[in-house]
């Protein structure tokens, strides 16, 4: 909401120049987004009347133009297509300096000498209107300064008015806020009556009372079709952003943004014997003002006359009955529509206007006549006409009531933590124009009709505080009872992961949570996608089932800029289940590709491969508390299918690791190897604490042994075997070496097995340990195949 | 018989010749060893008249002892020597980089989070979680936003083909806290959120930061307490500025919105709003069955890309959700 200090300042006159005022709002509730001047500075530019527009003997647009500046008859040679003999306008003299920084000479345009140039609006920074010279009022007095004829020295307030604030949407309501702010009196006009010189009226039906319960109209004929909206009235609009059009919308803007009353005025003509405000029918169409048809759904509620409709009630006129460069007689509206009966209406016919949100916030009951008597007024300067009487139709048990609360003066201390007297707080809610019935502990506060967001207690409190000012609310930190507890689980271990990723290299990336529906389908083809209904684009059109498609997207990008070794990992949610019943689990994923080490002067370079990758995943299943992990051989749709495997801990799967399918990587456009692991988060549920087991005081012994066993024989099969025959007395298994070639017969593969044998209670013996590596050799015969090679 | 001292410096000789432990080694067995031919003297002794035998004797002692101190000497000198050569020879450059790359680090804006959490935890409030698809009850119903209020124009919601939503704030999760567990309540709620807004100062998903504080006789004091201080932690700022403006918000009244100020050379000289704040809306605790005439309590939510941007000077949002490494490890310190 944008409005201009005179404006403000014609209601109510604080002591305080501009930036008070503008901080006194915000600290009031009513945020001062920005203050601009008026206009900017336009030194030496005064007011000129024409006195004679010749045609240019040698250019056919120009116009060579006498003025009068005041002192003396002038010169100037005009370009715009509206010069007029009468007209009064803006003219820049010799040295006089427009706002964009040109200084005016006297120049000679095609043999004629000019006196300096007359200008635009758009030149003087007055509006957008760069068609012709600016025209001000018949009356304006030559030779006078431009900016202090129309009165420039002014500031503009841009206000950013939260949704429960309706009632500022008008000079009148911040003016009565800005009043009680600072302690000023405001200089309430009220209604004033014009009364009516013609009996011409449109008979008002209110078909749909429960929308609309107060409709006011009023015919006035015999307007003035060539008037002209005078300066004063146009430089009001323009400051606070609306453009002049026609007189009658003009003054109905201006009515608007002066009380808070949106109005139309149709072209009485265009009328079909009468006002009707009902639902629309369903397929019924309107043309409004701004040319577009809307076809209505079936209970829209529009303003029709006896055979069609005629406006959008609430939202926007139609162009059939609009008024018009011929128009003589108008139809004034000024109505109350339901706040909830017009929510969202704009936007479901997605035109948002100033009046839609005026109403669907709630316009004051009580204000319609008043707003048609300062309309009438307003024409009757402006266009003259004879009016008619004001029609007024209310369906009373439909119009709000102003509500009445139950407000406890020592709530007020309890909430905010202050020492406001309740003589304090109804001195504030009084100001505030709300009726207070002090008695005892317990008071009755009645609502004025203006104010749609006051209905609680608590409303009222906030309403005292913000007068007594935010500021005064003392600070202190809240007493305890707060009880002790761990940090979550599941902050806990996402730490503890992220920590450990980092530390090997890994970024933090946050992709989005929405993604491409073909991207997802790569990594997962079946299974429920869950879409958005209005998505931003389609590149973000579904809730990711994996997080493996940003992180791909994220390797890209960086891989697209010349980073090619890249290791990233996210933790977020990803979202499975049926369709209408979406389950969220957050988990972690992660990719690296590249080379395997950071290029080293000792070391020879090498790509990152399977087992990379899977280190990190062993040390991320640890940190994270996985028991029991197993991974084993199993195909995945995104994954290489001879470098891919399971993860699961018991009978529940925890993830995947492997190397990214090389069709999936050619369908994200990826020619470099990704390496790619997803890992389920524990629950949130504290883990059991580690248990200590005792350490060993006798030594241990190590055996090394080879074993030969055929190729596709699975290396966690030889180990399993290997520690089931080893027993209690084997300690520790690592796996040395894997060797193939010479000496070996093809087909056949030798695995180097640390054996470590120690007990708990002795040293063991040579025959011990011999006999337990002979139980681990027939294992792996048994199990495996496995030949002793020596 | 042959004469000690003449072995004695026969074996000198010998031991100067030798230049590594080695060969001279070979000089102690050839003359002192068991065998060598200082000890060989001593044997021969047997053969000497009886008179002559002591100072013979003496004199083949005295050689030997010679001997061993010159054998010493030199393997001292020559063990000096090795150790100086070995020295050298292991000289590295220490200049030259080390192995193993750097680390990594975490996402600036799960690193900004993380110090949120960090300073509510000191001051007792727990973490609480909650979905990000959501349905209309949670996200708007219960936090008393009606289906025609004003103020879902503020929320541009993503809905899914099956009613559900997108949450747009994590204040559901209050919601959802409030409804299983009874007061005294300290909680905070970070994550995910999203509105169908993208442009240059705007993201479809960012993150909030919610906070929760149920109790009986919390005033709005205590809120500006409790941000004040957690905004000078955050920032590390005792002498950060802090105004409180009024505001609304449908699940608070009253509301306000809290806007801080640092000295210039931190670049934000201006008021900046940075949270929402108030006091829970009593509707709201009726919503959730608590007693509003007992317990009052306060709500407050942040957005923690707008904190991040602050602490760090981010100018861009959209940086956030790139992931370009250029950017990401320009916070691991």
């Amino acid at each position: 909401m944008k409005i201009n200090e005179a404006w403000l300042r014609e209601w109510v006159d604080p002591p305080h120049d501009t930036a008070a005022l503008a901080e006194i709002l915000t600290l009031g509730g009513l945020e001062v987004d920005a203050v601009e001047p008026a206009a900017p500075p336009l030194a030496g530019l005064v007011v000129a009347r024409i006195l004679a527009a010749d045609p240019h003997p040698d250019a056919e647009r120009l116009t060579v133009c006498k003025v009068d500046d005041g002192r003396e008859e002038r010169v100037v040679v005009c370009g715009a297509p509206n010069v007029r003999v009468g007209q009064c306008t803006a003219y820049a003299p010799p040295a006089a300096v427009l706002p964009d920084g040109r200084t005016i000479e006297r120049t000679t345009i095609r043999g004629i000498e000019s006196a300096g140039m007359l200008c635009s609006a758009a030149e003087l920074g007055l509006g957008d209107d760069a068609g012709g010279i600016l025209e001000l009022d018949p009356d304006a007095p030559p030779g006078a300064a431009l900016s202090s004829y129309l009165q420039l020295d002014d500031a503009i307030f841009d206000i950013g008015l939260t949704p429960n604030r309706g009632d500022c949407f008008c000079a009148l309501g911040i003016a009565r806020d800005l009043a009680v702010l600072t302690g000023s009196t405001l200089r309430e006009a009220g209604v004033i009556p014009v009364p009516a010189v013609a009996a011409t009226v449109l008979p008002i039906e209110l078909a749909a009372p429960a929308a609309c319960a107060v409709y006011a109209g009023r015919v006035i004929e015999g307007i003035d079709a060539a008037a002209r909206t005078p300066m004063w009235l146009r430089e009001h609009l323009r400051r606070a952003g609306v453009r002049a059009i026609h007189p009658v919308v003009d003054v109905t803007n201006y009515v608007m943004l002066e009380l808070g009353q949106p109005m139309h005025g149709f072209d009485l003509a265009r009328l079909d014997r009468g006002i009707v405000v009902r639902e629309a029918r369903a397929g019924e169409q309107l043309v409004l003002l701004d040319e577009q048809t809307l076809t209505l759904e079936a209970g829209t509620l529009v303003i029709a006359d006896r055979s069609r409709a005629v406006a959008l009630a609430g939202v926007m006129g139609g162009q059939d009955s609009a008024v018009q460069a011929d128009t003589t007689a108008i139809f004034l509206e000024s109505a109350y529509f339901d706040p909830v009966r017009l929510a969202g209406v704009a936007r479901r016919y997605r035109m948002q206007t100033d009046a839609s949100t005026r109403f669907e916030r709630g316009v004051d009951p009580t204000q319609q006549v008043r707003a048609i008597e300062r309309a009438t007024a307003l024409i009757l300067d402006i266009c003259g006409g004879t009016p008619g009487p004001t029609t007024r139709v209310e369906a009373t048990q439909h119009v709000p009531a102003r509500p009445t609360i139950s407000f406890r003066p020592e709530r007020v201390n309890r909430l905010l933590g202050t020492t406001i007297t309740p003589a304090r707080s109804a001195a504030i809610l009084r100001a505030l124009g709300l009726t207070v019935a002090e008695q005892d502990e317990r008071w009755q506060v009645t609502v004025p009709a203006h104010r749609f967001d006051l209905a609680l207690e608590a409303d009222l409190v906030e309403e005292i505080a913000r007068v007594e000012g935010y500021d005064q609310i003392p600070v202190r930190l809240p007493r305890g009872s707060a009880r002790p507890a761990l940090p979550s689980r599941l902050s806990a271990d996402e730490q503890r992961a992220r920590e450990l990723l980092a530390a090997r290299g890994y970024f933090e990336a946050v992709t989005y949570s929405f993604i491409a529906a073909d991207k997802a389908r790569l990594f997962q083809p079946a299974g429920a996608l869950h879409e958005l209904a209005n998505p931003i684009s389609s590149e973000m059109a579904v809730m990711r089932p994996s997080l493996w498609p940003g992180l791909a997207a994220a390797a890209r990008h960086n891989l697209n800029r010349q980073s090619d070794d890249v290791r990233l990992f996210e933790i977020g949610g990803v979202f499975g289940g049926e369709r209408g019943a979406a389950v969220q689990v957050n988990r972690i994923a992660g990719l690296r590709c590249g080379s395997a080490q950071v290029p080293h002067w000792s070391a020879r370079p090498r790509e990152t491969d399977y087992f990379d990758l899977r280190g990190d995943v062993e040390a991320l299943l640890r940190v994270l508390g996985w028991k029991a992990v197993d991974i084993q051989p199993c195909e995945h749709p995104a994954l290489h299918p001879g470098q891919s495997a399971r993860v699961s801990s018991g009978t529940r799967e925890l993830g995947w690791i492997g190397a990214l399918h090389p069709a999936v990587a050619r369908a994200l456009d990826l020619d470099t190897p990704l390496f790619l692991f997803d890992i389920a988060l524990p629950d949130e549920r504290e883990r059991d604490a580690p248990q200590y087991t005792p350490i060993s005081r006798f030594p241990a012994v190590r055996r090394d042994i080879n074993v030969l066993v055929d190729e596709d024989v699975l290396a966690s099969d030889c180990l399993a075997a290997a520690r089931r025959g080893g027993g209690d007395r084997l300690r520790d298994l690592q796996l040395i070496d894997v060797y193939r070639g010479q000496g070996i017969d093809s087909g056949k593969k030798s695995l180097t097995l640390g054996l470590i044998f120690q007990v708990a209670s002795s040293t063991l013996t040579e025959q011990e340990v011999e006999a337990a590596v002979e139980h681990i050799l027939a294992a792996l015969r048994d199990s495996v195949g496995g030949i002793l090679r020596k | 018989m042959g004469d000690p001292e003449q072995l004695v410096s026969e074996a000198e000789s010998a031991v100067t010749a030798a230049t590594d432990l080695a060969a001279l080694d070979d000089v102690r067995v050839r003359f002192l060893g068991k065998k060598g031919r200082l000890t060989e003297l001593l044997k021969g002794l047997g053969a000497l008249p009886a008179a002559e035998r002591p100072a013979a004797g003496q004199a083949i002692n005295a050689a030997k002892e010679r001997l061993a101190a010159a054998i010493e000497t030199r393997r001292a000198a020559l063990q000096e020597a090795r150790l100086q050569q070995a020295l050298a020879e292991e000289r590295v450059d220490v200049t030259l980089p080390g192995r193993g790359g750097l680390p990594g680090n975490a996402h600036p804006l799960t690193a900004t989070m993380a110090r949120i959490e960090a300073i509510f935890l000191h001051a007792g409030f727990d973490v609480a979680r909650g979905p990000e698809i959501e349905d209309d009850h949670h996200n708007f119903e219960a936090l008393n936003i009606p289906a025609h209020h004003p103020a879902r124009a503020m929320h541009d919601t993503f809905y899914l083909s099956d009613g559900h939503l997108l949450r747009t704030h994590t204040s559901p999760v209050q919601i959802r806290v409030m409804r299983e567990q009874p007061p005294p309540l300290r909680i905070i709620a970070p994550g995910r959120v999203y509105r169908c807004d993208y442009d240059q100062t705007h993201s479809p998903m960012f993150h909030q930061v919610e906070g929760l504080l149920i109790d009986e006789d919390v005033t709005m004091a205590d809120l500006k307490g409790t941000l004040d201080a957690f905004l000078r932690c955050f920032f590390a700022r005792d002498d950060l500025q802090t105004r409180y403006r009024p505001s609304y918000f449908p699940f608070t009244e009253p509301s306000m919105e809290v806007d801080i100020k640092l000295d210039s050379a931190h670049g934000f000289s201006d008021w900046l709003e940075v949270m929402g704040c108030g006091m829970v809306h009593p509707n709201v605790l009726g919503n959730v069955g608590i007693d509003s005439e007992r317990y009052s309590g306060f709500a407050f939510g942040l957005g923690v890309e707008r904190l991040a941007m602050l602490r760090h000077g981010i100018s861009d949002l959209r940086l956030f959700f790139d992931n370009d490494l250029a950017f990401l490890r320009q916070f691991g310190h």
